[in-house]
């Protein structure tokens, strides 16, 4: 199995990466630029499969890959 | 009186608080590897600064998972006193035994200053002595320093004094221009609930000597001495 787990600040934690990161981006030109918000992405490879890996990835990025006090996750398994 | 000062890789402020901690009267602090399993024998648990496991995922993530921490975490429940300064600090709110969470500095920039710090509870077990509204005068030094906690945690919090120490100015006023990392309601330090785990951002093991340019952070040390003499919370087992 494959993993992907998507990691973002939550809405009202500030982002001072991201809004610098819009401001640059602005300055490029791109002034529709709304907001820019910074993350992390793990890929995680597995070699076991079924429905209690996926139970146990979940309570890993509640555990360990994301803070739940600033940040929300995404667990994508194929 | 035995202090315990956890070292993880990475620790870098070990020598600091074990220099700290031994240069005070009637006070004795001792390194314990992050992998021990046991704080039998000690009085009071510090969790210095630096960057544990390089700091990597996030400030503490790694950490927490150190086997000594399910000691620290029994420590802590037991009603011994623990001390996070700096990573220790954000170590202690990843092990969940603080509220909120430490994030990247407002102005994505290291800071490394001195700072003033308004005490706002006189009588907890790290403060006593410093009469409430008292300035301490400790060093900063980190990147990821900004204390985060939702508006209900902030409540509790506040309503509970378990805010310890704001960054303020030099006549105690806690303005945006004195906090330096863009922490919440300018909080530089805080306690949990039952009043015995206490992090801050700033490092009382970098002023215990006049040469250091201030004294105050030898405060709190002695302060947690002086609260284990009291009786006040449980020595050593």
């Amino acid at each position: 199995m494959r993993a992907k787990v998507i990691v973002t600040p939550k809405a009202a934690v500030l982002d001072p990466q991201g809004a610098a990161v819009r401001d640059a981006i602005r300055q490029l030109g791109m002034r529709d630029v709304k907001s820019v918000r910074i993350g992390k992405y793990l890929e995680i490879e597995l070699s076991a499969d079924g429905g209690e890996t996926k139970i146990r990835l979940e309570q890993l990025c509640r555990d360990l890959l994301s803070n739940p006090v600033i940040e929300d996750y995404q667990l994508i398994t194929e | 009186m035995k202090f315990a000062v956890i070292q993880f890789p990475g620790s870098n402020c070990d020598q600091d608080c074990l220099r700290a901690i031994n240069s005070l009267p009637g006070l004795r602090a001792e390194y314990v590897w992050h992998k021990e399993n046991s704080l039998s024998g000690f009085d009071a648990v510090v969790l210095p600064g630096g960057f544990a496991y390089g700091d990597y995922l996030r400030c503490g993530a790694i950490a927490r998972f150190s086997p000594i921490m399910s000691e620290v975490v029994r420590a802590a429940n037991d009603g011994r006193l623990v001390l996070g300064t700096c990573n220790g600090f954000q170590v202690l709110c990843e092990a969940g035994l603080l509220p909120g969470a430490l994030v990247r500095n407002r102005a994505l920039r290291f800071v490394c200053e001195m700072t003033r710090l308004r005490v706002e509870v006189e009588d907890s077990a790290f403060t006593r002595g410093c009469a409430r509204g008292s300035i301490l005068r400790l060093p900063i030094a980190h990147g990821e320093g900004c204390y985060f906690a939702d508006q209900k945690t902030l409540r509790e919090l506040n309503g509970n004094n378990q805010v310890i120490l704001r960054y303020c100015d030099e006549t105690g006023a806690a303005t945006p221009e004195s906090n330096p990392n863009g922490s919440v309601e300018n909080i530089a330090g805080i306690c949990n609930r039952a009043g015995n785990v206490f992090g801050l951002m700033p490092h009382p093991d970098r002023a215990f000597d006049g040469r250091l340019g201030s004294c105050d952070g030898a405060k709190i040390f002695l302060s947690m001495a002086e609260t284990i003499t009291a009786g006040e919370r449980r020595v050593a087992a």
